[in-house]
């Protein structure tokens, strides 16, 4: 519990989260219509994600005069601490369950329906001729499937990822050490080095894309392994390419000089949600391209 | 419409009261888990019991002592409130009882539970398919294989075509066209799986039941020691008819069970398109071709159903993935679909006229 | 408490509300949030269980008689959704609202506009998930569990299935982060852990369990999605994925979810028994380590809910185990609420009513829950009536009971009036008889033999279903009752002390009744010497 027990902060009635709500709705309505393949979809998806940027934009903005007013005191610095924390941990676990789906699809799915464990009978009267491997590139059936002859190899381009990733946890660590001692300088050179290891990640990355559905024939299609595969990194990417946003609104706060080197929330926050991703793609590189 | 529903009311009310007042009448009106006719079905009835004596044990000794103290320390009659709160004693008293109850009750369900899932050396082994709406049984040392759904009795009562009240038909909803016959005191292997969504195989008096997955297989086996029907039903919400997707099983001696067998392989393969129709498709496109509008489309006057053949044979070999409409290819022979695909083009006024030929059929597969 | 200072008196003419319809969209009040959230609930449940009058009116009798079978399943899936998402969720987080910060000493939940937007998500959520009411295909209809493939052959419906979950996810997480953030930081000095009210102990429990389970669901719904609309084959055994796999990691959030629903429960018995006991709660470090145990354990429990599909040996066993030994710290709780009663000197106002009732049959719940654990067993029980007799006792009497008694018990500090007595005894009663009516049946008809989410029964069913439904409608126009004594006693009645009931004993029970828009603007300051 902190001690500065001032008068804590009550924010004035704001119209942001009413306006993030219906944001929000119109984008999966949106979405939805667009699924369907029905009604104006993408008119209503496009309006949706205007307002939700809309949103962003005016709620930080508050949240930012606020801040440089001085209403936060410690205690709302806490308490943004502790929602941060809990928001990455939900995050984690919504991680979790692909991480989860393909553990079941190596160690028990794909295996039984080769006829291990109890499934000889699965595999005898199913899918006689099925043999599980891992990437599992011939599938049970595999005639509405991409067959894909090659993955794509751990110790090429994702291993230079890994490096980019993890060294760019070691910027924002220099920059976050720089902001303590109120070198702004050197903050925003560290800064602008994080986020552009960040974006260069989610160039590679969009050109191994690429390169998996035009050379490989590796795509959403191609059976448990296409599956496994893009939904992990493309959260992860679609992660990255979050946190990379905002270390950038964090970088152009910086230079502003917006952060002081005991008030510095939102650095933190955003450099606690960019080591997040950097642990979740060590997990990547190890389980999806490694082993 | 109204009259029958009315007296279908009566009848209910009249029923339920008898019932109520006669509790000797026990036989038909089940409170309890069925004690079943196999050895193991047996053992899980016991379990049941035992498990069923331990907590109402505890249910009355616990709410007993609420009772009394709810009785007796009342503001009312003048109680006053102790202050005690914590006991370390009781506390753990009441957290090691339940462990040491918990753990004698594992016992025998770990017993149980490993015999049930020992299914090596079966005598016989049957696979049985689920679809929407109606199970397949493949006999797989015998070569012999056939649907089995919802009689026609049933079916229509409960489309309100039929003028039999509901109450006087003994087996409403558990009544299929064919029995699975199975002999008696025989191991029998059970596969289970599905074609189309996940279903569940179960019938009371076996003691369990099976989801039936589509694209796995799960084995489970039964021993039965009496000749009897035995009826169940599809225990998986499977969508629309799920309710309607009985299971019967026949049971019988040995030598009537093998004159079954002979009888099975020797009768004719008889094509009957409307029969086939109505067993195969009019659970979705109905009776008179015209579907459910919003979840089954209409045969009559489709697009596809007097369109080209090709088209019209393409869906019905291959389905329509993503949607209830199964690939009938490896279900039904060419000569089955040949006739049921001719018989869907020139009924309920689809008159295109053509003929469609099991040779056809098997130049699209 | 009686060193608790309330310094509320000094200023409420700063108690300046905003007006107009403003005041309810842009809140950043914890009341007026808590407020929403509970009228919300009761709307819901009101559509929830106009739904569930629709099953038990077609159950009346054998033979199809008022709904196509479809439409059918779809009153069961969305009667569970609505119940589950709608209902006894929101509720829970309204009680959190209202009750939390007044409870700790705080000015109001941490993050306020976070707190507003956690509430008005609900409403556009389900307006998603109820417009596939008129959409082509109609509405979900492939149980709340959302199997596939069967949930993949709803029509258009489907998206807007999926975005709807999605979007109550993130509202349940939000607030679920809301509510640890006030707990841990907004606490009034000297409010330690070990001082806090059990309703408050029970949602910090709860909030982790949403934020561990909850993400899992979306992850869940969202490979149902491109399972459909992108060509993935998570659960799809062609392309090597299971449909098993969606039921693992569905069961992984809802085994938890379950108990998400019932410990916020607990909590609001473990204030009122001892509040009516007029004794402190029998055990209180040992009711914090029993929730916490039970939470654990939610995670590792799930696949009692699949135990037909054919999982190996080891893993029956393991499951089996593990869902027994949950009755150990459960049982701890309802044996302290005997021990608190013991001795005690009790009254029976409608809260004390509704929390002894909840006692006894959320155990009968309880207890059906342990035979189901039972493996072997429970290829008998599964998906029969018997389920839904269980799930209905503890989440009816269960969690809706709890509420219930919760809404009774601090409706005098919400309002500023007591409520009509007589009315709440009539509700209880009503309540409690029918609601037996209603389930009690169900555990027959569940051995009996009867599978549940059917439109229609063979005829030896029809008798305890007759009666079953007939308890259903006395239940449902009991609610009306509810309804009547909320407006009542807005509208006014006997003016509330501060302390309202005798026994009462906290912080919450120092403000006024009403308490004023903002309360502990300057934090009460905690003696050591007080309990919780
Ligand atoms: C509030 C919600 C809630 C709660 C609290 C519980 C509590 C429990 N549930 Fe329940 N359950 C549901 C909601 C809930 N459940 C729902 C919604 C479903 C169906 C989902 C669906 O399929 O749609 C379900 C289904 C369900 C199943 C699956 C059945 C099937 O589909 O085949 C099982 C199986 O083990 C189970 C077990 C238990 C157990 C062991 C407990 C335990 O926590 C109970 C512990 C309590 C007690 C045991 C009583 C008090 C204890 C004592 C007095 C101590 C001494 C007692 C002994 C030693 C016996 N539940
Ligand atoms: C918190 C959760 C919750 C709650 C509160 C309820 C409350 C009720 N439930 Fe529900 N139920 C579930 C959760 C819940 N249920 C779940 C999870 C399922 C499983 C779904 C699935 O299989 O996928 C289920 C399934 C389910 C079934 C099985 C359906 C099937 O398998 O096909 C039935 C059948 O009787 C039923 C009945 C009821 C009834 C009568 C109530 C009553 O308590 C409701 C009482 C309330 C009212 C009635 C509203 C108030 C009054 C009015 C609207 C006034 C008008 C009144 C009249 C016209 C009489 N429920
Ligand atoms: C379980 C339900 C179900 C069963 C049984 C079923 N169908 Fe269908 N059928 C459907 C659905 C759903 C569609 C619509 C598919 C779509 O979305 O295009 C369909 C479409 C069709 C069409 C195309 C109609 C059109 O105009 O689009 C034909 C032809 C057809 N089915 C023939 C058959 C035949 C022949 C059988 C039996 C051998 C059969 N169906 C059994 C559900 C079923
Ligand atoms: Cu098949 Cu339910
Ligand atoms: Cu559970």
């Amino acid at each position: 519990m902190s001690d500065s027990h001032g008068a804590y902060f009550i924010p004035e009635p704001s119209k942001w989260p009413i306006v993030g709500t219906l944001a929000l709705f119109v984008s999966f309505s949106g979405g939805a219509m667009m699924l369907n393949g029905s009604g104006p979809g993408t008119v209503v998806f496009g309006l949706g994600m205007a307002a939700l940027i809309y949103m962003f934009a005016g709620w930080f903005a508050d949240v930012i005069g606020e801040s440089l007013k001085g209403v936060y005191s410690d205690q709302v610095d806490i308490s943004f601490r502790w929602g941060m924390g809990w928001f990455i941990l939900s995050e984690v676990m919504f991680f979790a369950a692909f991480f989860g789906a393909l553990y079941y699809a190596r160690v028990l799915s794909v295996p039984w329906l080769s006829g291990e464990g109890s499934g000889l009978a699965t595999n005898t009267f199913l899918w006689p001729d099925f043999e599980a491997s891992w990437p599992l590139n011939v599938m049970p059936d595999t005639s509405n499937f991409a067959v894909f002859e090659e993955t794509i190899p751990a110790f090429g381009v994702p291993a230079l990822n890994t490096a980019l990733l993890l060294a760019s946890g070691v910027t924002v660590t220099l920059a976050h050490h720089a902001l303590k001692k109120g070198h702004r300088s050197s903050l925003c050179w560290w800064l602008a080095a994080t986020v552009a290891l960040g974006f260069i990640f989610v160039g590679f990355q969009a050109q191994e894309y690429m390169h998996a559905y035009s050379d490989l024939n590796l795509t959403m299609n191609s059976g448990i392994y296409g599956s496994t595969f893009f939904m992990l990194t493309g959260f992860h990417g679609f992660h990255v390419t979050m946190g990379a946003t905002m270390l950038l609104v964090v970088l152009v706060r910086s230079m502003k000089g917006h952060f002081s080197a005991e008030h510095h929330f939102a650095f933190e926050g955003v450099a606690w949600y960019w080591h997040f991703v950097d642990v979740v793609w060590l997990g990547l590189f190890i389980f999806v391209y490694w082993i | 419409m109204f009259v029958k529903k009315l007296r279908n009311y009566i009848v209910c009310a009249a029923v339920s009261l008898s019932a109520l007042w006669s509790t000797s009448a026990s036989a038909e009106y089940a409170l309890n888990l069925t004690k079943g006719v196999t050895p193991i079905s047996r053992e899980v009835y016991d379990l049941h019991m035992i498990i069923l004596y331990v907590v109402t044990a505890i249910g009355v000794a616990v709410f007993a002592v609420m009772f009394w103290s709810i009785l007796h320390h009342r503001k009312s009659k003048g109680a006053v409130a102790a202050q005690f709160h914590h006991s370390t004693v009781a506390e753990l008293t009441w957290t090691i009882i339940p462990v040491l109850i918990l753990v004698v009750m594992a016992i025998p369900a770990t017993k149980t539970l490993i015999k049930m899932e020992e299914t090596t050396s079966p005598d016989m082994t049957i696979k049985v398919t689920g679809y929407q709406w109606k199970w397949k049984y493949d006999y797989m040392d015998e070569d012999i294989s056939f649907f089995s759904s919802l009689n026609e009795e049933s079916n229509k009562i409960r489309k309100g075509e039929s003028e039999t009240n509901v109450m006087d038909h003994e087996n409403y909803l558990l009544d299929v066209d064919n029995h699975v016959v199975v002999p008696v005191k025989k191991k029998i292997r059970i596969l289970t799986t599905a074609a189309d969504v996940i279903h569940a195989w179960w019938v009371p008096a076996l003691g369990w039941k099976r989801d039936a997955i589509p694209g796995f297989i799960n084995d489970n086996w039964t021993y039965i020691e009496e000749p009897g029907i035995y009826r169940g039903q599809c225990a998986e919400l499977c969508g629309r008819d799920h309710g309607f997707m009985p299971i019967v099983v026949e049971a019988v001696t040995e030598p009537e069970y093998l004159a079954w067998v002979e009888k099975m392989k020797t009768q004719p393969v008889e094509i009957n398109p409307e029969k086939l129709y109505a067993t195969h498709c009019s659970t979705c496109h109905q009776a008179n071709g015209q579907g459910l509008p919003g979840a089954f489309p209409a045969l009559a006057g489709s697009p596809i159903a007097i369109g080209p053949a090709a088209a019209h044979i393409d869906i019905v070999l291959n389905g329509k993935p993503g949607t209830a409409m199964l690939a009938y290819g490896p279900q039904l022979s060419n000569e089955e679909l040949a006739a049921i695909i001719t018989y869907e083009r020139n009924a309920w006024g689809n008159d295109v006229g053509d003929v469609v030929t099991p040779e056809d059929v098997q130049a699209a597969r | 408490m009686s060193e608790a200072v309330s310094h509320e008196e000094h200023h409420d003419d700063h108690d300046h509300k905003p007006s107009g319809i403003g005041r309810w969209l842009f809140s950043t009040n914890h009341k007026d949030i808590g407020t929403m959230y509970l009228i919300f609930s009761l709307i819901m449940f009101f559509i929830g269980g106009a739904m569930a009058m629709v099953i038990r009116l077609e159950l009346f009798q054998p033979g199809l008689q008022y709904v196509d079978p479809q439409f059918f399943n779809s009153m069961t899936t969305v009667h569970a959704l609505v119940m589950i998402f709608g209902a006894v969720m929101p509720a829970g987080v309204g009680l959190a609202n209202w009750m939390i910060p007044i409870m700790i000493g705080a000015p109001d939940m941490a993050l306020p506009r976070m707190n507003n937007m956690s509430f008005w998500i609900l409403p556009f959520a389900f307006t998603l998930l109820l417009s596939t009411f008129f959409m082509e295909g109609g509405a979900p209809a492939g149980g709340w569990t959302m199997y596939p493939p069967l949930v993949g052959q709803l029509g258009d419906g489907f998206p807007f299935l999926i975005f709807a979950v999605h979007f109550l996810g993130i509202s349940s997480i939000m607030g679920a982060i809301n509510i640890i953030a006030t707990v841990f930081n907004m606490r009034a000095p000297g409010m330690t852990f070990m001082k806090l009210p059990l309703f408050v102990w029970t949602w910090i429990i709860t909030a982790f369990l949403l934020i561990a389970s909850l993400p899992v669901l979306a992850g869940a719904v969202t490979m149902l999605l491109t399972d459909k609309f992108f060509g993935t084959s998570f659960f799809i055994a062609a392309g090597g994925g299971d449909p098993v796999m969606f039921q693992h990691i569905f069961w992984f959030f809802g085994h938890p979810e379950v108990y998400i629903l019932i410990l916020p429960a607990f909590g609001i018995v473990s204030q009122i028994l001892p509040t009516f006991a007029r004794k402190p709660l029998f055990g209180y470090e040992s009711m914090v380590y029993a929730t916490a145990s039970i939470a654990f354990l939610s995670f590792f429990v799930w696949a009692h809910h699949m135990f037909t599909v054919g999982m190996p040996l080891t893993g029956e066993l393991f499951f089996m185990y593990a869902t027994m030994s949950i009755a150990v710290p459960t049982g701890v709780k309802i044996f302290n609420w005997v021990a608190t009663m013991w001795r005690g000197s009790m009254t029976f106002e409608t809260p004390m009513l509704f929390s002894i009732a909840f006692v006894v049959l959320f155990s009968i719940g309880g207890f059906t829950g342990l035979m189901m654990a039972i493996t072997p067993v429970d290829f008998q029980y599964h998906d029969t009536y018997f389920i839904v007799a269980h799930f209905h006792y503890v989440l009816v009497t269960g969690a809706v009971f709890a509420l219930f008694a919760a809404v009774y018990f601090w409706i005098p500090k919400w309002t500023g009036n007591m409520y009509d007595e007589s009315l709440g005894k009539l509700h209880f009663w009503l309540s409690t008889i029918s609601v037996n009516v209603l389930f009690f049946p169900q555990h027959f008809l569940g051995l009996a033999g009867m599978p549940r989410r059917i439109p229609d029964y063979s005829i030896q069913f029809a008798e305890w279903n007759q009666i079953s439904s007939i308890g259903g409608f006395v239940f449902g126009v009991s609610q009306l009752i509810l309804v009547w004594v909320v407006i009542k006693c807005v509208r006014g009645g006997e003016k509330a002390t501060d302390q309202v009931w005798e026994g009462a004993e906290g912080l919450e029970w120092t403000l006024p009744s009403p308490p004023p828009f903002h309360s502990f603007t300057v934090p009460p300051q905690i003696s050591d010497a007080s309990a919780h």
